[in-house]
């Protein structure tokens, strides 16, 4: 009697849910009907915003009519490792050009993927200072993070490739105003002695730096403009040397012939103001977004010029180079200064 | 046992054989690096002091839902297994706001070893509380009542004859909530900084691994602590043998 | 030592002859309040602040979820392979279980140990070994299975394998202290009294273990929902396909949506809420004793 109750109880729950799960199952199955095209991207997570504004617009044109897309972000090394090992994609987008060449060494991507114009860049930021409101340490220099007392919070450049722009910021500033080698080393040294919290990603570092934790984010100008939109911003300082962050984009070896199409419309002035109003540095200086961008520093002039800009190409040769100098794991400059870091506490 | 090997052992030989691809050298070099070897040290001695808060307070938990009564009771029910529900991102997200910086408590664990125990204690708790829970509803208390009639004091009613029953229980939930806490990674990143040598646990270092394109190393941390679990499980389980045998 | 400490019960132990169940010593009261602040610090306040994030703007939190076809679907998703996985745990898990208390062979002391070790596996390495050995391009048996049409990696399998794996061990572990705990008496009985192994099986042991496996399948089911580090990896992320409810999550908290990432969170929660209530209820209040 009893048991029939209990029975009774668990068929009725598991039939409730397998009822759930059923429609799920016919609304997911809408993809790759009409027979129209497929667009699968698989990019870092920040660009979704933009591409999704640039998905729309994408759909009107000429070339875009009846396009569908097949999308998903997430952290760009995980995104890359996934496309390695299998997963579909037609267009690929991430934060650092290492993970393309991963793609490159697998075969999936041509050699030339990064010949053209644009050198395989589909959208830019800088690295900027996150600071306190009204900046109470007076942050305006990389000179001002390696004061005595001042506490840094910079994503982990060793588990996220992502984080290893500001890590060559902080080295190639050094190199930039005529330091030598070993001034840079000292530099990073200093640098990650300073250095509060480590977390994963930009995004864990940044709401740890809004959870109270530093004086300083080491950020992008993009992720401060985004979250200023999304009412989770903080003031942020640009530096008068900074480096140049170029995303990648490519399109895959078998990928659908549209896709070369979306990636034109990407690099075009429609497609560069989208980046722009999410808070992307457009690749050329000439795109017009209209002159306002909200969430910015200044919303009327979001980009302001950065007297001396580095660039990877320009001052460092190639991402193969920099991993292997800096972030090698048994002997990469950055590796060293970290583990240094944590031995001196 | 073909399910098991499928979803179970192959997987795991194939994280052996990775990490042995390497050759011994690379597996070396990588759990000898000063700092994986701290990872390893905090990440294991973490998971066993939150095992053994768990194995004390994890009963205690279990015999209040069970025998105590009072109002209030059913919401405590309630609230044992969302740790494993919360997707660890979130749990990650509130620990920070209730104990880092701005704690209302005062409390402030971020960036602090503390942190990573913290954050253990949260993911681990429903382990050793839901292993002993059936165990005591299935104790009759017939049993105890004739102790108690026979003169037994409570305390010797209880290690005579409720802790041997609920020994296989406690150490079962013990050797789970140890796992559970060598392998953890998503609540604790935000809370803990993954300073090296001060907060970093192992999962950072094969994160770092993988990003490097290096999975031999990764696999390599990963067999580390699949061995030292191994013979965390097997330890429990031989106490638990020798204390069932005892009484 | 234990004498030093039975001699000082001897004001509680008279008390205990009136055979009172619910007996309040003021050690019952501590552990009650102990018990409830560990909770309450642990649990119940991070829990709520979860559920006040959610609902600052009151229910549109909710609502957005509910309205974006894109996250309806990974929360359905999430729910199939969140069943899917626990029915299979559960079944082989029951089954494992009876071998491991109920038969004796060699190696038998191993596998009980190799089963535990699921869990000790940091989430990515899980999902790196999944990819490793089913996947589509270079695993070692992906490019046979996807040959015979199966696509494993990056399709609802993989998801629920990944699931599958890191939940295996809580029905197990539930379910064998209670097998140990009721012996054999009544399964040896029912046999002499001429019951097949079936009807033993279902008549004697299940009954018996039946709020084992009850609450194995509630731990379970949590853990199912809530699982990240390996499905992230095997999952592939792809929006409305194979997206799930806490990869959901991650993707609002990446693009500052917190409120939408608490309310998803919020959710799952619930969902293994809902399923504790759900169990009081079916359970009847009598078999409290």
């Amino acid at each position: 009697m009893q048991k029939r109750k209990i029975t009774a109880g668990l068929a009725g729950v598991v039939a409730g849910l397998l009822a759930l799960s059923a429609c799920g199952g016919s609304s997911s199955g809408s993809e790759g009907d009409g027979g129209s095209e497929t667009i699968s991207i698989v990019g870092f997570a920040v660009p979704e915003a933009a591409n999704k504004a640039i998905a729309d617009e994408f759909v009107k044109t000429d070339a875009g009519k009846g396009v569908k897309f097949s999308t998903s972000y997430g952290a760009s090394g995980d995104q890359s490792r996934a496309v390695e090992s299998g997963l579909e994609a037609d267009y690929v987008h991430f934060s650092v050009a290492s993970d393309v060449t991963r793609l490159v060494d697998a075969g999936l991507v041509a050699e030339d993927w990064d010949a053209g114009e644009n050198k395989g860049v589909v959208s830019n930021s800088i690295v900027v200072f996150g600071v306190r409101e009204g900046n109470p340490k007076n942050i305006r220099t990389w000179d001002d993070l390696v004061e005595p007392g001042v506490e840094i919070v910079t994503p982990n450049p060793a588990s996220s490739g992502a984080a290893r722009w500001n890590a060559l910021a902080a080295w190639g500033q050094v190199i930039q105003s005529g330091g030598s080698e070993e001034d840079a080393a000292e530099y990073i040294d200093k640098f990650f002695a300073n250095v509060v919290s480590l977390p994963g990603s930009g995004r864990d570092a940044t709401t740890s730096f809004l959870g109270g934790t530093g004086d300083v984010l080491m950020a992008y100008e993009n992720e401060a403009i985004l979250a200023a939109q999304n009412g989770e911003g903080f003031e942020y300082v640009i530096p008068e040397t900074t480096l140049l962050i170029e995303n990648p984009g490519a399109i895959l070896e078998d990928a659908t012939p549209v896709a070369e199409d979306w990636l034109e419309f990407v690099l075009s002035d429609e497609g560069q103001k989208q980046f722009a109003l999410k808070g992307f540095r457009p690749i050329r200086d000439d795109i017009d977004f209209g002159g306002t961008v909200e969430g910015a520093a200044d919303p009327s002039n979001p980009f302001p010029e950065v007297p001396n800009l580095l660039t990877v190409e320009k001052d460092f040769g190639s991402w193969s180079e920099v991993s292997d100098k800096f972030f090698d794991e048994e002997n990469g400059l950055v590796t060293e200064a970290i583990e240094a870091s944590g031995k001196a506490q | 046992m073909l399910w098991f090997s499928l979803l179970v052992l192959i997987p795991l030989c194939a994280v052996v054989v990775t990490a042995a691809e390497g050759g011994w050298d690379t597996f070396w070099t990588t759990i000898t690096n000063g700092q994986t070897a701290a990872a390893i040290r905090l990440t294991v001695t973490a998971a066993a002091v939150v095992t053994v808060v768990n194995v004390v307070v994890g009963p205690m938990i279990a015999w209040v839902l069970v025998r105590d009564r009072f109002w209030g009771k059913g919401a405590l029910e309630l609230l044992i297994d969302i740790p494993f529900a919360l997707p660890t991102i979130v749990a990650g997200l509130v620990l920070l706001s209730l104990y880092g910086h701005d704690s209302p408590l005062g409390i402030d664990v971020a960036n602090m070893p503390s942190s990573v125990y913290l954050a253990y204690l949260f993911v681990t708790l429903p382990f050793v509380v839901r292993m002993v829970q059936p165990v005591l509803e299935q104790l009759e208390l017939d049993v105890e009542e004739a102790a108690a009639s026979l003169g037994a004091s409570r305390f010797t009613t209880f290690r005579r004859i409720i802790l041997p029953s609920l020994t296989p229980a406690i150490a079962a939930g013990a050797a789970l909530s140890f796992a559970r806490g060598v392998s953890e990674y998503g609540s604790l990143v935000l809370l803990s900084g993954n300073l090296p040598f001060k907060t970093e646990v192992t999962s950072v270092r094969i994160l770092s691994s993988v990003e490097n394109n290096n999975l031999a190393g990764a696999a390599a941390v990963a067999t580390v602590l699949l061995v030292i679990s191994l013979l965390v499980i097997v330890l429990l389980d031989v106490l638990q043998r020798r204390v069932a045998v005892r009484d | 030592m234990t004498d030093l400490l039975t001699r000082e019960q001897p004001p509680k132990a008279a008390p205990v002859r009136r055979r009172s169940r619910p007996r309040k010593g003021p050690v019952a009261y501590l552990l009650r309040l102990f018990v409830t602040a560990y909770l309450v610090l642990l649990v119940a306040w991070p829990v709520s602040l979860v559920a006040i994030r959610t609902f600052e703007d009151g229910f549109s939190g909710i609502q957005g979820i509910l309205e974006d076809p894109d996250t309806v679907t990974a929360l359905k998703l999430t729910v199939t392979v969140a069943i899917s996985a626990v029915v299979v745990n559960t079944l082989f898990g029951v089954g494992i279980s009876l071998l491991l208390v109920r038969s004796e062979f060699p190696g038998k002391r191993a596998l009980s140990a190799l089963v535990d070790l699921p869990l000790s596996v940091s989430p990515i390495v899980v999902g790196l070994a999944l990819v490793l050995v089913y996947g589509g391009r270079n695993g070692w048996f992906g490019p046979t299975l996807e040959g015979a049409g199966l696509q494993v990696v990056f399709a609802t399998p993989g998801i629920v394998m990944a699931t599958a794996f890191v939940a295996l061990p809580l029905v197990i572990r539930e379910v064998v202290p209670v097998l140990e705990e009721i012996g054999t008496d009544q399964e040896v009985a029912a046999q002499t009294l001429g019951a097949n192994g079936w009807q033993t099986f279902w008549r004697v042991t299940l009954p018996a273990i039946k709020w084992a496996i009850v609450y194995g399948v509630v731990l379970s089911l949590a853990r199912s929902l809530g699982e990240f580090g390996a499905v992230k990896v095997v999952s592939g992320n792809v929006l409305g396909q194979t997206r799930t409810a806490t990869l959901v999550v991650e993707e609002k908290y990446l693009n500052f949506d917190q409120q939408g990432a608490y309310a998803t969170a919020f959710l799952l929660a619930m969902v293994s809420v809902a399923c504790i209530v759900i169990v009081s209820v079916i359970r009847p209040k009598n078999e409290r004793s």
